[in-house]
């Protein structure tokens, strides 16, 4: 019997409470000592087990630099759910989790240690029915990819047997601009077939940007005035409360707009602006993303439609706190940027004149990220000016974090007798309509790599695509000027603020 | 904060509510569902925890309705109804209403809880004990979208299970049937791995354990093989084994939550397969509202002959 003929008699799609379960398989962890290992992979991983959503004999591999036994590792997976996990801990999901953990010491070109992975992945096939069905996730700085990929080739780890997979996980970086995004893509797909690699943008996984496609698309009430006729334009904020922290040697010479908008928020606009997809499939949803992605118009004039800028020293949330330049492990002299925004505009019928404006930092105000879609002023008011003096735009608003979910504001009569129309916020709170127990990010991705699910991952196409509309704004800040200062707590530079007054409009205060 | 209404209305009961939102100061609330609870005042209290649980996943309003019979023949005349609402912090994260029906009103707790239902929202009934005979009949059970029983708690769960096979209607679903999504999710786990033509089937459990009895029905309707049902000591089912060509697929779980799984030509491994608490299956339960045909075809054990050799004697 092939394998694509066989249909299990016990499920059925009518039978909705069965759980997507990921089929027999594993995942291997490069890079597991990890401070995103720890904190964010094992604990999910837990997390999946506990709820049922893992297949009987699942195993778990790490491979590190570490004179650890397979016990010393479970030990650390162990602490790191304790600690981390967001279910509660039982002891039976551990045991079941436990006894497929295994450890590989050894470096990247220890032809010795990846002779004991395979070997290791071979005792689990027999042993715990994983069928040959393995993830690779390397969870480690991209300079090490090509080794990786390479010694997984040389030892066969990368050819999947027949009737089984075997996918490659990487997380951002995808290179640092376009050549050298190609030049990753072009190692990565010599050893994992383009649709076997997935990459890690876990802002996809959350809840509220799945939501996105949902109210835009599953709705009446907002397709309709989703468009220019309507939307006078469309803020994109990424804003963080930390500075750089131990990051130094990671973000000096990439910086915001490199580490941000050029994977999350070109994301997040992708998602805001694409037309219809012709089926909820990896397939129809890249290709629409890809033909919004490609209609994004640069600003012609790069040094009025962008702003970059770096903290100042200042007051962050009560307490003081360094300036970028003062950070240790920063070259006085850098030019990085830790804030970082630009004005886009999208090419298409939908779109025309609609401009996108993108932001990130870091030490802003508060920890926030959202979408705000604001639509223009009603045409014509039949109050006098008197009674609409308070009233702004209306909007629509996703809070992507921390806080998940809607808000839609629009203006109100305020009660009493004279006619007076004030702005009022109305609140769609993700988890207090639904799930306290919403799942993290990782859980879902994870749980859609074993699947095969890559509904959720960017493809190669779309990190190149965003690359194309990064590179002549990093080329200009390159080339000319320094950046801007802004004081840490604050909502960013001034020159931020002039742009868009430029415009007549100005920032949202998240 | 909570509100105490005595010989009251439900528009009154209406008024308190609102009076209790704005005491808080939310006015307007998130909420998903109305849930109304019918129950006696001795199991009032555990059901309405565990909805209260429930609804950190699922916020709603709850409506605990509670018929108490007077001692005396003079009070049994009259008609009351008494309220409590709680609005906030003691109410999980919705609003809950107890409702204390005196006399005849009893008989007319619908025309209590139809004004307190929320606008639009669906409604779901659930007996924790003493579910009526037909529930999609029943005024309240008319009501709702959804309506949960629990073959558990009844004297007879095996005669239970029969009168709601007869009544069924889509919307029915009962607590036992819930209780098996990790064991059902499990097996079709395992064969998936195992890959393979089932020929035989056997359901191992405590007697008369209704759980046990919708698993042997639902996987003889899916398997089209006849289910051994053998009893053991329990507690509740022991194991399931499913023959193959190649030898036995077998879940054990001889007692607490650690079960074995052993599949032909593999070792045995662990798996985890807890006795989920009340709150849980409630949550579970309310997660989808559209009738659950896969509960239907288990009550009814519709295919290949499977209805006769379940009984085992």
């Amino acid at each position: 019997m092939s394998v694509t003929d066989w249909h299990n008699p016990l499920r059925d799609p009518r039978d909705r409470r069965l759980p997507r379960v990921a089929g027999p398989s594993g995942l291997v962890i490069f890079g597991v000592t990890g401070d995103l290992s720890r904190k964010k992979l094992m604990p999910a991983v837990y997390d999946l087990a506990n709820r049922g959503l893992l297949p009987p004999g699942f195993s778990l591999l790490g491979f590190a630099r570490r004179e650890w036994e397979d016990q010393d590792f479970a030990q650390v997976v162990h602490d790191s759910v304790r600690e981390h996990a967001r279910t509660p801990f039982r002891e039976e999901v551990w045991q079941q989790l436990a006894d497929g953990m295994r450890f590989i010491p050894g470096d990247f070109d220890d032809d010795t240690a990846f002779r004991q992975l395979r070997e290791a992945v071979e005792e689990l096939d027999e042993k715990r029915g994983t069928s040959g069905n393995y993830a690779f996730y390397l969870s480690v700085p991209p300079k090490f990819f090509p080794k990786v990929v390479q010694q997984l080739k040389k030892h066969g780890l990368a050819d999947a047997p027949e009737g089984s997979w075997r996918r490659a996980v990487i997380e951002k970086p995808f290179g640092h601009d376009l050549a050298s995004a190609k030049d990753l893509n072009a190692i990565v797909h010599e050893v994992f077939a383009p649709d076997q690699v997935f990459r890690i943008d876990h802002y996809l996984g959350k809840e509220t940007v799945q939501n996105i496609l949902a109210l835009r698309f599953a709705n009446q009430m907002y397709e309709p005035i989703w468009n220019r006729s309507y939307v006078d334009h469309v803020q994109i904020t990424m804003a963080e409360d930390i500075g750089i922290g131990g990051r130094a040697g990671y973000y000096d010479g990439i910086g915001a707009a490199r580490d941000v908008i050029q994977n999350h928020l070109l994301q997040l606009m992708a998602l805001t602006a694409m037309e219809e997809p012709a089926a909820f499939d990896a397939e129809s949803l890249v290709m629409e993303k890809l033909k919004v992605l490609r209609a994004v118009r640069l600003p012609d004039d790069p040094a009025a439609s962008t702003v970059r800028a770096q903290y100042a020293d200042g007051w962050q949330g009560g307490e003081r706190v360094k300036g970028y330049l003062q950070e240790e492990g920063i070259d006085p002299e850098s030019k990085t940027d830790t804030y970082a925004a630009v004005k886009l505009e999208v090419d298409n019928r939908r779109w025309a004149g609609v401009p996108f404006y993108l932001r990130t930092g870091k030490r802003l105000g508060r920890r926030v990220t959202e979408i705000a879609v604001v639509f223009q002023r009603a045409p014509h008011s039949p109050f006098d000016s008197t009674a609409t003096e308070e009233l702004g735009q209306n909007a629509i608003v996703i809070r992507v974090q921390p806080d998940e979910g809607m808000t839609v504001r629009f203006g109100s009569k305020v009660p009493g007798t004279s006619m007076e129309i004030r702005d009022v916020s109305m609140d769609f709170a993700y988890g207090e309509s639904f799930t306290e127990s919403s799942p993290e990010a990782y859980e879902r991705l994870i749980l859609d790599v074993l699947l095969g699910d890559a509904n959720l991952f960017p493809r190669t196409e779309e990190v190149e695509e965003s690359w194309r509309i990064l590179d002549p704004i990093e080329e200009h800040w390159d080339t000319h000027g320094k950046p801007a200062r802004y004081a840490s707590g604050s909502w960013g530079p001034r020159e931020a603020d002039e742009m868009l007054a430029r415009d007549g409009r100005s920032w949202r205060r998240p | 904060m909570k509100i105490d209404l005595t010989d009251t209305t439900a528009s009154k009961i209406n008024k308190a509510l609102v009076q209790g939102r704005r005491a808080i100061g939310t006015p307007a609330v998130g909420v998903v569902l109305t849930m109304v609870i019918v129950t006696d005042e001795e199991n009032a209290y555990d059901s309405v925890k565990a909805a209260e649980e429930a609804s950190r996943e699922h916020p709603s309003r709850t409506l605990v309705v509670i018929r108490r019979t007077a001692r005396s023949p003079r009070d049994r005349q009259g008609n009351r109804l008494d309220a409590e609402v709680r609005v906030g912090s003691e109410a999980g994260t919705g609003e809950t209403v107890f409702l204390r029906l005196y006399g005849e009103v009893g008989q007319h707790a619908d025309s209590v809880v139809l004004p307190l239902l929320l606008p639009d929202a669906p409604v779901v009934v659930w007996w924790p004990v003493d579910a009526p005979e037909n529930p999609a009949k029943d005024p309240l059970g008319a009501l709702a979208a959804r309506r949960i029983t629990d073959a558990y708690a009844v004297e007879d769960p095996l005669a239970a299970l029969a009168a709601r096979a007869t009544s069924y209607a889509p919307g029915d679903t009962d607590l036992a049937w819930t209780r098996l999504t990790p064991w059902r999710s499990m097996l079709a786990a395992a064969l998936d791995q195992a890959r393979t033509g089932i020929t035989s089937a056997a359901v191992e459990s405590e007697a008369d354990n209704p759980s046990a009895e919708l698993l042997a029905r639902w996987l003889g309707a899916r398997l089209g093989v006849t289910v051994e049902r053998v009893t053991t000591a329990g507690p509740v089912i022991t194991a399931v084994r499913l023959g193959t060509a190649n030898g036995e697929i077998r879940i054990d779980r001889p007692e607490g939550p650690l079960a074995t799984l052993s599949l032909p030509g593999q070792p045995a491994r662990t798996l985890a397969l807890k006795v989920r608490s009340t709150a849980e299956l409630i949550a579970e339960e309310l997660r989808r509202l559209d009738a659950d045909e896969m509960y239907a075809v288990a009550l009814h054990g519709d295919a290949s002959g499977t209805k006769e050799s379940v009984r085992h004697d």
